[in-house]
């Protein structure tokens, strides 16, 4: 437990430090949500009703943009050697640093949701839906860009190759996360149960699958 | 704690780094890793402690109680595993977390290695030396009985040098065991040799 | 039997006699299934001659699942037996599962248009084969970008049962989704209902594919052991002209 705190207390302060990507996220977020209606044209009844999936998809994106540097950074400069001679579990390192992005990249959008939707025209209703399922949702998104993360972690640039590999494990958490946050939808409820269920099973296969794929000596 | 080395054989990317490497280390001993440029030496630290896979061959400790070998070794290489923008203090404190049986704080620590009033400066501000004896400050915040260090004189000027004999005299005689890799001829007296590449 | 043909040498010498016969019954059993296929079978009475893409589509569609458990089953062998052969399986299965996905989602979508009047409709089916494909994608991605033969099997066979779980997650939301968004007319194939007359190419084509598809991986995997000799050999040469240098 020591090891969890001391790690996630540590990548909140390099993320909020100078260099660190905290924050960056975020306005990445609010560029998409921005950038979608100039594509789609002013409607709002149009936008009212796409604005969870707008919502969601900005998510997905913003997710992505800050993993390469999830395990690299630290793989480049040995302190990843140092993580693998601790005591504690590698699932637990891996845990921690998933904690640690989620609070950074996840959590902020979350909370942010209801502001950004407000652009989108989305009805109060809506707006506490989506950012309800963002919530619940955004921590599967992080698990499973750890395990692209993870993979990639040796390779240099690996930005494009994480996303390669990591779309495919966000597709379910983005079709429940979406269904959850319309509060027309009569199986919104469901879908948010299944959407925590997601973000439980992510995980326990993000940190498993992680931990494999960075712990030495093979 | 003993370290034992049978038959070592390691490889990277299929290259043959090193075949049949065997060798006993006890408590108050040191020996120094010597052989030119891709003989191996950061390669069997690594294999050491569990960071690069063995190909063939064991690598085993006794008197070590539960611990694993991992878990009962420093390792100070040449990517020193500090956060430039965390200070000196707030490195050390990570590091003394993450290995766990906490010895001296990292001010004192910091003290002992030449850099007292080093802590609350982010170490992107520091020197190659000055980081040099920040990574090695680790040493002494966690108690290790192995420590495997990786060319631990670059960087380190002449009173570095002294100052890093002193903390290695003083570990060996509290029965720690040193392994380190070097150019140079290591500051220790009775220190043995291992030549790779020969 | 396995333990014997671990070693790569046995695996070279008996791969070489099944090879032939498995190619030239995958050959016989397609031109049988084909003849069954175009000439010897009727049209269905409400698709008419479309239905005939079926005989591909279907047995790719097996076949892009087949070759995903062999991965499966390579993975947990490299990751678990360390078996020697497993991951030279999973290299070679890689590619072909990805050549069948494609084909049939070419063909799928082929038969998409005259059918639904579009090449592409996001049923359930078609869509958990295409989230299938970019999986397949990531693969061979990340076999790409590994240069470290070891570390390359290794995180493949992680990627590898990563993706087997996702699969059925994958299908079971995408047809909640699909239930959700419409109730797109959805074509049921097998089942009871299909006339004995079109069981019967369909059966033959989908064991042609088995077949070739076979053929094809055992295939792959003596090139692949091939290309590692050579690999072999060429660093052992580098080491011979070290040598003879110092």
């Amino acid at each position: 437990m020591g090891t969890f705190l001391a790690l996630v207390r540590r990548d909140l302060a390099l993320a909020a430090r100078v260099g660190g990507a905290g924050g960056l996220s975020l306005v990445f977020f609010l560029m998409v949500v921005t950038l979608i209606p100039f594509g789609l044209g002013p409607d709002l009844n149009l936008l009212s009703r796409i604005g969870p999936a707008i919502l969601w998809i900005a998510g997905v994106l913003a997710t992505l943009i800050g993993l390469d540097r999830l395990f690299q950074a630290d793989e480049e400069d040995g302190s990843l050697d140092l993580m693998r001679l601790s005591p504690a579990p590698f699932e637990v390192v891996v845990l921690a640093k998933a904690t640690a992005h989620w609070i950074a990249t996840g959590l902020p959008l979350a909370l942010f949701a209801p502001l950004f939707g407000l652009l989108v025209a989305l009805e109060p209703a809506a707006l506490a839906r989506t950012a309800l399922s963002l919530l619940v949702g955004t921590p599967a998104l992080t698990f499973a860009g750890a395990i692209g993360a993870a993979l990639a972690a040796s390779i240099r640039r690996g930005g494009l190759v994480i996303a390669i590999l990591v779309v495919p494990l966000m597709v379910p958490p983005l079709i429940f996360g979406v269904a959850a946050a319309d509060p027309a939808n009569p199986g919104s409820g469901q879908a948010l149960s299944i959407l925590a269920a997601l973000t439980l099973a992510m995980g326990a296969v993000g940190c498993l699958g992680a931990a494999a794929a960075l712990r030495g000596g093979e | 704690m003993q370290l034992a080395v049978d038959n070592l054989a390691c490889r990277r990317a299929g290259r043959r780094v090193f075949d049949g490497l065997s060798f006993r280390l006890g408590p108050g001993e040191a020996l120094a890793v010597t052989g030119r440029n891709g003989a191996g030496k950061s390669t069997l630290l690594g294999a050491i402690a569990g960071l690069v896979g063995r190909h063939a061959g064991e690598v085993s400790a006794s008197g070590i109680g539960d611990r694993t070998l991992a878990e009962s070794l420093h390792l100070v290489g040449h990517r020193d595993g500090l956060k430039g923008s965390l200070t000196a203090e707030e490195n050390l404190a990570f590091a003394a977390a993450l290995l766990g049986s906490q010895a001296l704080a990292p001010a004192d620590a910091l003290a002992r290695t030449g850099l007292p009033g080093a802590a609350q400066l982010p170490v992107a501000y520091l020197s190659a030396g000055q980081r040099r004896r920040v990574a090695l400050a680790r040493l002494l915040v966690a108690h290790r009985p192995l420590w495997l260090l990786d060319e631990p004189l670059t960087a380190l000027d002449t009173a570095g040098q002294s100052l890093l004999a002193g903390i290695m005299a003083e570990h060996l005689a509290g029965g720690g065991l040193i392994l380190a890799a070097t150019h140079a001829p290591l500051p220790i007296e009775g220190a043995g040799e291992l030549r790779l590449g020969a | 039997m396995l333990t014997r043909l671990a070693n790569p040498a046995t695996f070279m010498r008996v791969s070489g006699y099944a090879l032939p016969p498995l190619a030239t019954a995958a050959a016989l059993l397609a031109a049988y299934g084909l003849y069954l296929a175009f000439l010897a079978s009727p049209a269905d009475y409400q698709q008419g001659e479309t239905v005939r893409i079926m005989y591909i589509h279907v047995p790719a569609a097996w076949l892009s699942l087949f070759f995903y458990s062999i991965m499966t089953v390579s993975a947990l062998g490299t990751l678990v037996w360390r078996h020697p052969l497993a991951d030279v399986s999973q290299r070679a299965a890689a590619p072909i599962g990805a050549a069948f996905t494609l084909v049939c989602l070419v063909t799928g979508s082929l038969w998409g248009k005259p059918m639904w009047g579009t090449y592409w409709v996001w049923d359930a089916r078609l869509t958990s084969v295409l989230v299938l494909f970019l999986m397949y994608c990531g693969i061979l991605t990340l076999w790409r970008a590994l240069d470290d033969p070891g570390r390359a099997a290794r995180a493949v066979a992680i990627l590898t049962l990563v993706g087997a779980v996702n699969v059925p997650i994958v299908k079971f939301s995408v047809e909640w989704w699909s239930t959700l968004h419409q109730g797109a007319s959805v074509f049921r194939i097998g089942g009871p209902l299909i006339d004995p007359a079109m069981l019967r190419p369909l059966f033959c084509m989908a064991l042609a594919f088995t077949c070739f598809g076979l053929a094809l991986h055992l295939a792959g995997m003596r090139t692949e052991i091939l290309r590692r000799r050579v690999r072999t050999l060429t660093l052992l040469q580098a080491e011979r002209l070290e040598r003879a240098a110092a």
